[in-house]
């Protein structure tokens, strides 16, 4: 295994299978999609390989490749992992080999496209948790925007035009602060030692100014804060999320949110902790007001994906609580928090989708009693509901409580208003799958035996009544075995962190002591 | 033995996973099999593992994993049973194996058979874990699991709107109570740098008064949800939406009773703090009075027994807050023998009547249904504190308990509420059993239950009748001397009653439930008192009761309403008219500057041509003159 | 007469391109256009080739021959544009081509 440059291998995986199918004009749809399942398996297999080779004990980078690239201006081609990135690209392979398989028979326009578009995704979301350096950092953040933008622009439902502009947009804005920001740390560190460096593991040993750490911790904080979406940069989202095909909701919330979170235990945390410590009051307040703000909103949705979406917003809140609280039970709350979320939130969306194939349409008001046509679903879209919420025994709990006590040891106040989230997300999660599996739906009679049964069709005060045309979710077929074949490696993994976080946490201890060691490791 | 104890809540826990994956298509309504063999062993490995904690007089424990080591948060997931645990396994395994037993009666024929018997025994899991934990975050996650399967349960026939309703306002009630606690664990492990039990309670003196007053009231938080205490109760009554044998389970015998349990379990906590014990106690008994009375006026069976089920909890609730720690697991113990009766008699009387609940609608069922009468009969005396059955030693002895602990009003209002309890137990009795057949007997035609249902109903009616023996004599019965070694030690108050206090709270409670029998006959066998003359008489005050002191109606206009509008406004004016409303304005910023801009770009190579030269002339002139001076 | 100076070069060069801008600036047919930008090179060509001369360099001869290839090459492009103008707008009129302003 030595020597094999496993990283390189894993993240352009993809790009091969995505220049094959480019490459091959004439391939057929069937084969466009044979060639990126194939090329994500690939991926995916690696990304295990390299996780068994992963030493838990040591501290600092894994599998490095460090190469000169220009030397003159320091850049380098340098990859590696730690326990931050292990996990996270491992989330990512998996995410995008669930999402193809998720758009085997949905996707049926412009296929190769799709499948291309995928696969760039995919080795621009890899090449983001693998970069040392940041000018490598830089062009993958800025590569994955763009079959992203293709994706919901392209593939996504009717206003996805808007969404793409917007998405790209907002996201650009924020990745040209970072520039910015790349570019006068950079500058910052040649003056100060004569060395032209990218490299993120060299820039750590700088000594930058109170000042200037304050400013450039700001222009990189606003691009992952944009990322995240951290209140009030999250408009975007629900735009992004409500637009994209049922794949595309799947990568942005389960691999693209990470990068925010990702970005600032990498960058921000080890370059400017002076910074960090003088921003974490405002940034903590940020984050309880997302966490109390998305849960609020997310109560009144009428369109499932907004509905998650914005409980989106709300769990990311979690992630810069944890992180800002500087000790043990945040930092891994964060981390837990994020990997929880990538399965939660991918599988809700793909449940989402699941529907929407046979209803085309995502307003909850149309839904109803699934639960006796399609139990399998009913069951995982129960599953990944109480995962959402925070129900102890799935992964959501262990994130959103470690984050929570981390942030009640640092400041009191902010973990006792971001816990009362678990009275709301209880409220807004189960209320959803109420109307969505449980009752009846608007078409169909009401229950004789129901006294309530003259309100079920009455319109609601707040959320409006349900429309004539509705569809009759009677007729749905139940999970085909291609969509069991997404939803249950979700359910398995979200048990599994549910029922033994040790494992995902022995992963995570050499990094997140690191990052936590200017902050004087306290909790650990 | 120790080393089997993780069998106590595995076995469930297989059924319960084996009943719902495979239950749908190969087991349907051979589900029920399994699952009572998982209470089974589950009940015989708690009766062995009890046998010997009795003879040993210790702990015993077995570790099985670390949950979570996030640094110097370390919660294990091991498993203690000491001699509050073993009194709360014999009644978990106990009572739910009697209501596995019945439900396969009384769901014969439900279409969601296989889904009843996984959803039970995965709460029968999670309530032993939950008695079972050493730390306080296994007891908080097993404490969200049992209202986990409290929500399935309740909402089981999800198709009916307000079960669907019920469920969800279950948890979320229960995640307001939640909230509490989980602030409680969290200050706990702040403050002491652990959340075993034995850690925690070594240091709790050592915290200063505020922050153990703080733990012990946000610890009771939790309790005041999953107990049903004012002002969270709302959500039991509702909870009736499930089916019987769930309310006589979960809803009556154990999961309401997990908040006594705790706040018993955390009594060093508590015992250290007065101010919270005063509020327990005022807590406890608020909620004895107030559920009395609303169970006074209510029609609905279930929702009398319901609300009884409230207010005994209320009597536990303020024999902890008046130190009364045995008498009030006392109660716990005979309360789940004489309510999980009563629930299970109901459900016989529901199932006799086809689905009917509303006791107007009832009516001479003795003659019908002779063995759930008698089974229901003796429940109900056994609630009511009729010498000498169950209830009677257990409610007595939380009375002298709030006496002697120094809450002479709290002992009092516990009086009045016996006197209540009695009345609306009989109530229920002879409205139900005696008096004319006020249902249709063409349509109806009541008959009894088969033997499955009855048999849980007769070995719960001995225990209703035996289980308060116990207890005598009081102070110093078998029950008190096994749970001595949990609730001794520093801190702990130790009453001396005298034996003439004893006696004459025994006859005070003898005559208080007598006398409320004897107003229930008066009222409604005899028909000397008409009920609806008194509640005209009383107007507002039975309005009051009979719309449960309009808790819900409150809630619904200073707290769910109210939440909506704000959400509401949150994302329409905040979220996409301010900040959306930014994005898009700087937005249109541009495209507005932009438009203006592009007039400019005529499109006419000769003007673009005439620029470039005009620029370059420009530049060139600007160039000579001002170079001209620069290098001067 | 006196001797040829660069100045003289200079003055030819400087009217030659004052004539290709007017010429580029006034004209519409685009071949005239194009046929001015021509003398626009040229007029540098023979700036070059002046400065050549001043220097005694060959440096100017080179750069004018390369000029003089370049412009060759640009000639076809130009050409082609014009070409393909003039079919898809059937106008060599340069006034009517205005696609660029929507």
């Amino acid at each position: 295994m030595d020597g094999f440059p496993i990283l390189s291998a894993l993240t352009y995986v993809p790009l091969v299978g995505a220049a094959i199918i480019f490459f091959w004009p004439r391939a057929s749809a069937r084969a466009a999609r044979w060639i990126a399942l194939g090329a994500s398996l690939v991926s995916l297999a690696l990304s295990l390989v390299m996780l068994a080779g992963f030493d838990r004990d040591a501290s600092g980078m894994q599998f490095v490749e460090h190469y000169d690239w220009l030397p003159a201006l320091g850049v380098s081609y340098h990859f590696g992992v730690d326990g931050i990135s292990v996990l996270l690209l491992v989330l990512t392979t998996l995410l995008t080999t669930l999402a193809i398989v998720a758009s085997w028979d949905p996707v049926q326009h412009r296929v190769r496209e799709y499948m291309i578009s995928m696969l760039l995704l995919e080795t621009g979301m890899l090449g983001v948790f693998v970069s040392l350096d940041l000018f490598l950092f830089y062009i993958f953040w800025e590569v994955m925007l763009i079959p992203m933008a293709l994706l919901i622009g392209v593939w996504g439902s009717a206003n996805r035009i808007y969404a793409a502009v917007k998405f790209f947009l907002y996201t650009l804005a924020g990745s040209l602060l970072m520039l910015v920001g790349i570019i006068a740390l950079y500058q910052a560190y040649f003056e100060q030692t004569g060395i032209r460096t990218l490299n993120v593991l060299e820039l750590q040993q700088g000594n930058y100014g109170h000042s200037f750490q304050m400013w450039v911790f700001a222009a990189f904080f606003i691009a992952f804060a944009i990322k995240m979406p951290m209140w009030p940069f999250h408009t975007w989202l629900p735009d992004a999320h409500v637009e994209a095909p049922t794949a595309g909701s799947v990568l942005l919330a389960g691999v693209l949110l990470k990068m925010g979170g990702y970005g600032l235990l990498r960058f921000n945390l080890p370059l400017f902790p002076d910074a960090a410590r003088s921003w974490a009051p405002a940034i903590m307040a940020l984050s309880v007001i997302g966490i109390i703000y998305g849960a609020l909103v997310a109560l009144v949705q009428t369109d499932l994906k907004k509905l998650v979406a914005y409980s989106s917003v709300s769990h990311m809140g979690f992630v810069t609580l944890g992180i800002f609280a500087f000790n043990a039970q945040g930092l891994y709350g964060a981390m837990i928090v994020m990997l929880s979320h990538g399965l939660v939130t991918s599988a809700l969306f793909l449940c989402v989708g699941i529907i929407y194939e046979r209803g085309h349409t995502r307003l909850i008001s149309r839904f109803g009693g699934l639960a006796t046509n399609m139990p399998i679903y009913a069951s995982f879209l129960g599953l990944f509901s109480l995962a959402s919420l925070g129900l102890p025994g799935l992964s959501g709990f262990v994130g959103e409580f470690l984050s929570i006590l981390g942030a009640f040891r640092a400041e009191r106040v902010a973990g006792v208003i971001a816990f009362a989230v678990v009275i709301l997300s209880a409220w807004y999660m189960l209320w959803m799958y109420q109307r969505v599996a449980w009752q009846r739906a608007p078409s169909e009679p009401p229950d004789p035996t129901d006294p309530e049964a003259k309100q079920a069709g009455a319109p609601h005060p707040v959320m409006g009544g349900a429309e004539a045309d509705a569809v009759d979710p009677r007729t749905f077929r139940d999970v085909t075995w291609r969509e069991l074949v997404t939803l249950a490696p979700l359910a398995v993994l979200t048990l599994w962190m549910g029922w033994a976080p040790q494992w995902f946490m022995d992963v995570l201890r050499p990094a997140l002591e690191l990052v936590a060691s200017p902050f004087g490791r306290i909790g650990f | 033995m120790a080393n089997w104890i993780f069998l106590i809540p595995l076995a469930p826990l297989i059924a319960a996973v084996v009943n719902f994956i495979f239950g749908r298509w190969y087991l349907r309504d051979r589900a029920h099999w399994l699952a009572i063999l998982g209470v089974a062993i589950s009940f015989g490995v708690s009766v062995a593992v009890v046998a010997q904690v009795a003879r040993d007089e210790v702990a015993l424990s077995q570790h099985l994993y670390t949950w979570i080591p996030a640094g110097d948060f370390q919660v294990p997931v091991t498993l203690t049973v000491d001699q509050l645990t073993a009194v709360m396994l014999l009644v978990v395994t106990g009572v739910s194996l009697l209501v596995h037993i019945y439900s396969v009666g009384y769901m014969h024929g439900d279409p969601g058979f296989y889904r009843f018997f996984a959803y039970l025994p995965l709460f029968v899991f999670s309530m032993l874990m939950l008695v079972l934990a050493n730390n306080y975050l296994l007891l908080f996650v097993f404490w969200e699991a049992v209202g986990l399967c409290s929500y399935l349960l309740i909402g089981f026939w999800y198709r009916r709107r307000s079960a669907a309703q019920a469920a969800k306002k279950a948890f979320v009630v229960n995640r307001v109570g939640d909230f509490g606690f989980g602030l409680g664990v969290m200050l706990i492990f702040v403050h002491l740098g652990t959340l075993e039990y034995t850690g925690v309670f070594a240091q709790v003196g050592a915290l200063p008064q505020g922050t153990i007053t703080a733990i012990a009231l946000l610890l009771f938080t939790g309790a005041i949800g999953k107990s049903a205490q004012i002002p969270l109760f709302v959500w039991l009554p509702d909870a009736m939406e499930g089916p019987t044998p769930v309310s006589a389970l979960i809803h009556a015998a154990t999961m309401v009773t997990a908040g006594i349990f705790m706040v018993a379990r955390s009594w060093p906590i508590f015992a250290a703090s007065p101010d919270a014990m005063l509020v327990v106690a005022i807590i406890g008994a608020a909620t004895a009075f107030v559920a009395a009375t609303i169970g006074l006026t209510q029609y609905d069976i279930k929702k009398v027994v319901a609300y009884s089920t409230v207010s005994q909890l209320g009597y536990m609730a303020f024999a902890l807050g008046s130190g009364a720690w045995v008498a009030a697991i006392f109660h716990l113990t005979t309360h789940a023998f004489f309510k999980a009766l009563l629930f299970l008699g109901a459900g016989s009387v529901i199932h006799a009547m086809h689905d009917e609940q509303d006791m107007r609608r009832m009516g001479g069922l003795k003659r019908h249904l002779p063995l759930t009468y008698w089974t229901f009969l003796i429940g109900s005396a056994a609630n009511a504190g009729i010498f000498p059955l169950a209830g009677f030693w257990s409610k007595d002895e939380v009375i002298v308990g709030a006496w002697v602990g120094g809450r002479p009003i709290v002992a009092i209002v516990g009086l009045v509420a016996a006197l209540f309890t009695s009345l609306y137990m009989f109530r229920v009795v002879f409205l139900t059993f005696h008096g004319p057949e006020r249902f249709d007997a063409h349509t109806v035609h009541p008959h009894e239950s088969p033997p499955v249902m009855a048999v849980p109903l007769l070995i719960l009616s001995v225990g209703a009748v035996f289980a308060g023996f116990l207890g005598v004599p009081p102070e110093r019965g078998v029950f008190h001397r096994f749970l001595e070694p949990v609730f001794s030690g520093h801190g702990a108050e130790v009453h001396h009653v005298s034996t003439a206090t004893t006696l004459t709270f025994g006859l005070i409670s003898t005559a208080v439930a007598l006398a409320g029998l004897g107003l229930a006959y008066a009222a409604y066998v005899r028909g000397a008192i008409k009920p609806a003359v008194v509640a005209a008489r009383l107007g507002p005050l039975y309005q009051l009761a009979y719309r449960r002191w309009y808790f819900d109606e409150i809630y619904e206009a200073l707290i769910v309403h109210p939440l909506y509008r704000l959400s509401v406004w949150l994302w329409r004016v905040v979220d996409i008219g301010i900040i959306d409303g930014a994005v898009n304005g700087v937005a249109g910023l541009v495209n507005f500057t932009a438009q203006r801009w592009r007039r400019v770009q005529t499109g006419l190579v000769a003007n673009y041509a005439l620029a470039i030269a005009l620029g370059t002339v420009i530049i060139v002139g600007v160039y000579l003159i001002v170079g001209s001076t620069l290098f001067q | 007469m006196s001797e040829l100076t660069a100045t003289h070069f200079l003055t030819l060069s400087a009217a030659l391109f004052i004539i290709g801008m007017l010429g580029v600036l006034i004209r519409r047919n685009v071949l005239v256009i194009f046929m001015c930008i021509e003398l626009m090179f040229n007029a540098v060509n023979v700036s070059f080739i002046g400065f050549a001369w001043e220097q005694h360099s060959l440096v100017g001869q080179t750069f004018a021959l390369f000029i003089i290839a370049v412009a060759a090459a640009e000639a076809v492009v130009g050409l082609g544009i014009i070409m393909a103008l003039s079919r898809r707008l059937d106008t060599v009129d340069i006034d009517q081509v205005h696609e660029l302003r929507e």
